[in-house]
């Protein structure tokens, strides 16, 4: 997949959810979006991308991937 | 003239309260009070002669025919004028009525061919119905006067002809034209002999105002306005009611045939979508289902860059089975998916799903309504609870104001359109939202009260403005809001809006709408007290287009404009089963009923009818699919109805795509752009062929009932049948009922539905089950679906895609009323003589700077790509915007729109692209290179062999 185009795909969903006050709630909800909305190889994908320093993602973003890795 | 079936009772009916008895010819009746003595007769069996009543239009009065004796009342009064009386006692024959009677009638056919044997409407013709039951057979007067005969007929209407020896001017046409349609493109001008129906100012039908809707020809007591098919093909044996499949208003249809094939295709008067009207492409443009560019044959090519190769069925299905089971097994199961196709019937969607999550064990399904209306049901699933509009469409003639917002019904939905003018007429107010000034913001006898000029990807900052207003100026219906709603869901996005920076003077500068404009708007809103709105991709089809979508919901939910007639909010939906495709489970992440996969239990109940277990994660998205074929993860794609090559956001990606995968099968009626990526090509059957269910933009379950043989020997869903079959799946059904029976033992909403049902009730708005038999008209009434009404908060996030230097215009796109999304039904008709290319619409202070006339041919570029096409000045737009269509492959606008998509359901950003606009000195070159450009996309000849 084209990190690129997954990197700001997330971030797009991040600054949806970024009008939520508590951030970890907002970074619950971004996970969320992505468990519900994300095939598993475009998780993976993003996934790993942070793992490999997650260049691209806002803070929020980083908050929401790094939920789905647990 | 009427569907052949029809019985004309002369006026409308009525709805008055009460009814009143009395008597017609020595027998008793009891009608509606306010009924006419004509339809009172009618209904009581007694036929009174009439020529210029018909029941689609309220009584005139100009025949004279149709005069009856009442007891103690002086003369003669015209029976479709007077309307019934307690204790009234009418007689409708007598010497002297007859008497009256030829006498009028000598008149008319004074002036008329009495060639009867040789006109269209033989048989039909109510002149010659009357004469008959006169006993006249020729006028008594002598000839020689003054008369209109002779005149000649105008044929320019590809589809109608008008013959002025045959008219009698009874301004049936013209009324139907005010009335039925509200173009007022007709008129009688003359007097006496002189008299004559007029197109515009005395223009020929095609140059005229004149739509083409055909409610006059249909109207029309005589052989004056005829169908030319009719006149071509002879009188119609026999009809069947279907559903059109263009637009998403799901007109209801008798389809009128004879040994020659579709006479003509007659709106259905009990049809609760359209009540007897119908537009240019329904009720005439249906020529493509028989046209010579349909492929019969399956078709079958090793590489995209072989020709076709003609196949049996029992091969190409064969193929594509054993090419699926290949993939998969070197690439896994997620390699491979499926489209469906928003102009197939749910039956046929809801195989296409079951075949990609049952047979090939994936939920790699997706569907067209990815790139149109996907932001409407992940915002009001959000929102109220349920992934559909709220009302039906005869809810409008209940607004008191009116909002449509990123729509353009007279053009996109012309039926809707044409009622919902009827009510503007009648005195609501209208506020329209939209980059441009479309047709209903000033069209004959309608103005809108307010229309919002915004700039192309603002919505969400206008519709939080208007909040503010309504919040702020103590407009909102509290008491709704925190009984209907989550109280601290409203209490937090109310505080949102309530902010100084969402008002609108501090949004002034984003939308481009004058603050007081906006104030203006949501004052007018927020009074109602019957408030309606009604949008269009002009709100899906952006970045933010599930928030825009919310911003709509919190805005009706605020102000208690929900759950009741009148109100509500409704997406015009683009294709006829748009809505039926969603509910179908084509997404990737849901089944029927829109039920998460992630679902055990429904799961469960999935996997004990199918009998095979199913995915619980959810599958590639239309884009996802792309681009998981361009890093070699998805190889196989069985593409029900679709032509992603000119309808889906940067074309080059799109193709780029296609020609990564190894298996392409495409299911259509025509080699369409994205053929030529195809490897298998299996010939579909248009609407005609078929039996099955379209669901309308209000949820109506309509019956589409074969009218025809499917022509190249396989309906759609005995395709996907046979390939489920193949690749070992026992998927069996007799009948699309059974299949229908099958959806509803497993979707909550459709539990109640059946063909038999259908057929009784003519036609059925989910949710159909114990609670609501008989279905579900308005949505939400006393309490949401999920509930409690949720608000959420819509921050505005401007677009990435903005105007820079080198590309200063905002380009956003749409379609018009003659041509049909990417045109391949419509482009096959005579529609051509209305539009026969795309046009960039410009404003002309951008066209002047650029040297740019009308009709030049321009280039239009942006950061994707670039193409040519003619440039039209218009004021339509501000300066800064233009707009153009994508129906034509020729211009393949799609070339220059974006990869931006909605943040939640990624439904491409097709109203905001940033390009600019340059006059070409030499045209030839820029279309030769689009030409090349687009053969080189085209790898090989597609000729069949």
């Amino acid at each position: 997949m084209n990190v690129e185009r997954l990197v700001a795909m997330v971030n797009d969903i991040a600054s949806f959810f970024a009008s939520e006050p508590d951030p970890e709630t907002a970074a619950d909800q971004v996970a969320a979006h992505l468990q519900r909305f994300w095939e598993p190889r475009m998780r993976g994908a993003i996934v790993r991308h942070l793992a490999a320093g997650g260049s691209g993602l806002t803070p929020l973003a980083r908050s929401g991937v790094a939920r789905l890795q647990k | 003239m009427y569907a052949m079936d029809h019985r004309d009772l002369g006026t409308p009916a009525c709805v008055a309260a009460g009814e009143v008895r009395l008597e017609i010819d020595g027998h008793e009746i009891t009608v509606p009070a306010g009924t006419s003595v004509m339809r009172a007769a009618a209904l009581a069996g007694a036929a009174i002669p009439k020529l210029c009543a018909t029941d689609t239009l309220e009584a005139f009065g100009s025949c004279r025919m149709c005069l009856v004796e009442i007891e103690g009342r002086r003369g003669y009064p015209a029976s479709c004028t007077t309307t019934v009386a307690p204790g009234m006692k009418v007689r409708t024959e007598s010497p002297r009525l007859e008497r009256l009677r030829r006498g009028v009638l000598d008149l008319y056919l004074s002036d008329h061919p009495l060639d009867c044997d040789t006109c269209p409407a033989d048989g039909h013709c109510e002149l010659q119905s009357v004469a008959a039951a006169l006993g006249v057979t020729q006028s008594r007067l002598p000839s020689g006067g003054a008369s209109q005969r002779g005149m000649p007929p105008d044929v320019s209407n590809p589809y109608f002809a008008f013959d002025p020896d045959t008219c009698i001017v009874c301004s049936r046409c013209v009324r139907a034209c005010r009335d039925v349609q509200g173009t007022f493109a007709l008129t009688i001008e003359g007097r006496g002999f002189r008299s004559r129906v007029s197109a515009s100012q005395h223009e020929p039908f095609l140059g005229s105002e004149c739509v083409s809707c055909g409610a006059c020809v249909e109207a029309c007591p005589t052989a004056a306005l005829t169908e030319k098919s009719r006149i071509a093909k002879g009188s119609p044996v026999r009809a069947v009611t279907t559903t059109c499949a263009y637009c998403g208003v799901g007109c209801s249809f008798k389809a009128e045939v004879n040994a020659k094939g579709v006479v003509r295709m007659v709106p259905d008067r009990a049809g609760a979508a359209n009540h007897g009207h119908a537009c240019v492409k329904g009720r005439f443009a249906y020529g493509y289902t028989t046209h010579s560019d349909r492929v019969l044959k399956p078709m079958i090519r090793e590489r995209i860059s072989d020709p076709w190769r003609e196949v049996s069925w029992d091969e190409a299905i064969g193929r594509v089975a054993s090419e699926f089971r290949r993939i998969q097994a070197k690439h896994g199961k997620a390699s491979v998916g499926g489209i469906t196709s928003s102009r197939c019937t749910n039956e046929e969607t809801f195989l296409v799903q079951k075949l990609v999550r049952a047979v090939l064990h994936t939920n790699n399904v997706d569907t067209c309504a990815r790139v149109c209306h996907s932001p409407t049901g992940y915002g009001l699933k959000s929102t109220l609870g349920e992934s559909a509009g709220t009302q039906n469409f005869d809810s409008v003639a209940k607004a008191d104001v009116i909002v449509v917002i990123g729509a353009n019904p007279t053009d996109g939905h012309p039926v809707f359109g044409s009622q919902m003018k009827r009510r503007l007429r009648q005195g609501a107010r209208l506020i329209v939202i939209d980059p441009r000034a479309i047709d209903i913001v000033r069209c004959p006898h309608v103005e809108a009260d307010v229309h919002l000029q915004l700039r192309p990807g603002t919505n969400v900052a206008l519709v939080n403005a208007l909040a503010h207003v309504v919040v702020t100026e103590g407009l909102a219906d509290e008491a709704y809001a925190e009984e209907r709603c989550e109280v601290d869901s409203y209490r937090r996005w109310r505080a949102f809006v309530s902010q100084a920076r969402v008002s609108p003077e501090a949004t002034e500068a984003i939308t481009g709408v004058p603050a007081a404009l906006v104030r203006s708007a949501a004052r007018l809103y927020a009074a109602g007290p019957n408030s309606a709105i009604y949008y269009g991709l002009g709100v899906t089809e952006h970045s933010q287009g599930s928030t825009m979508v919310m911003g709509i919901a919190n805005l009706a939910m605020a102000t208690g404009n929900l759950g009741r007639e009148g109100v509500g909010v409704s997406p015009l939906r683009g294709q006829n089963n748009v809505q039926g495709s969603c509910d179908m489970g084509s997404f990737p992440h849901e089944f029927s009923g829109y039920r998460h996969v992630s679902d055990a239990a429904t799961r469960e109940l999935f996997e004990d009818s199918w009998q095979v277990p199913l995915a619980s994660e959810p599958g590639l998205r239309i884009p996802n699919m792309f681009e998981a074929a361009l890093d070699g993860s998805f190889r196989g794609l069985y593409i029900q109805g679709e032509d992603f090559v000119q309808s889906d956001p940067n074309t080059r990606h799109v193709v780029a795509a296609l020609s990564a995968m190894e298996c392409v099968v495409l299911q259509d009626l025509f080699l369409n752009e994205t053929s030529h990526y195809a490897h298998v090509f299996l010939p579909g059957s248009s609407f005609l062929e078929k039996d099955g269910t379209f669901t309308n933009a209000e949820r109506r379950i309509s019956r589409v009932r074969k009218v025809m043989e499917p022509l190249a020997g396989l309906a759609d869903w005995e395709i996907t049948m046979r390939l489920a079959q193949s690749l070992g799946y026992p998927m069996r059904y007799a009948h699309p009922s059974e299949i229908m029976q099958e959806i509803a033992s497993l979707t909550p909403t459709f539990r109640g539905v059946s063909y038999e049902k259908l057929d009784r009730l003519g036609s059925i708005q989910w949710p159909c089950n114990d609670r609501a038999p008989e279905g579900t008209p308005t949505m939400h009434v006393g309490s949401f679906v999920r509930g409690k009404g949720k608000f959420i908060v819509t921050e505005y996030v401007a677009t990435p895609e903005r105007a820079t230097s080198r590309f200063p215009l905002l380009l956003t796109t749409g379609r018009v009323l003659f041509q049909y999304n990417v045109g391949a039904q419509t482009r096959r008709t005579p529609n051509l003589a209305w539009q026969s290319e795309d046009r960039l619409e410009i404003h002309p202070d951008d066209a002047e700077s650029r040297g740019i006339q009308d009709g030049d041919w321009v280039g239009l570029s942006s950061r994707t790509g670039d193409t040519v096409l003619r440039a039209t000045l218009s004021t339509r737009m501000t300066p800064g915007v233009v707009y153009t269509t994508f129906h034509f492959p020729e211009t393949g606008a799609n070339v220059v729109t974006t990869e931006y998509s909605d943040w939640a359901t990624n439904c491409p950003e097709y109203k905001v692209t940033a390009v600019q606009v340059v006059r070409l000195e030499n045209p030839e070159a820029w279309r030769a290179r689009r030409r090349a450009e687009r053969e080189a996309r085209t790898p090989a000849a597609v000729s069949a062999t």
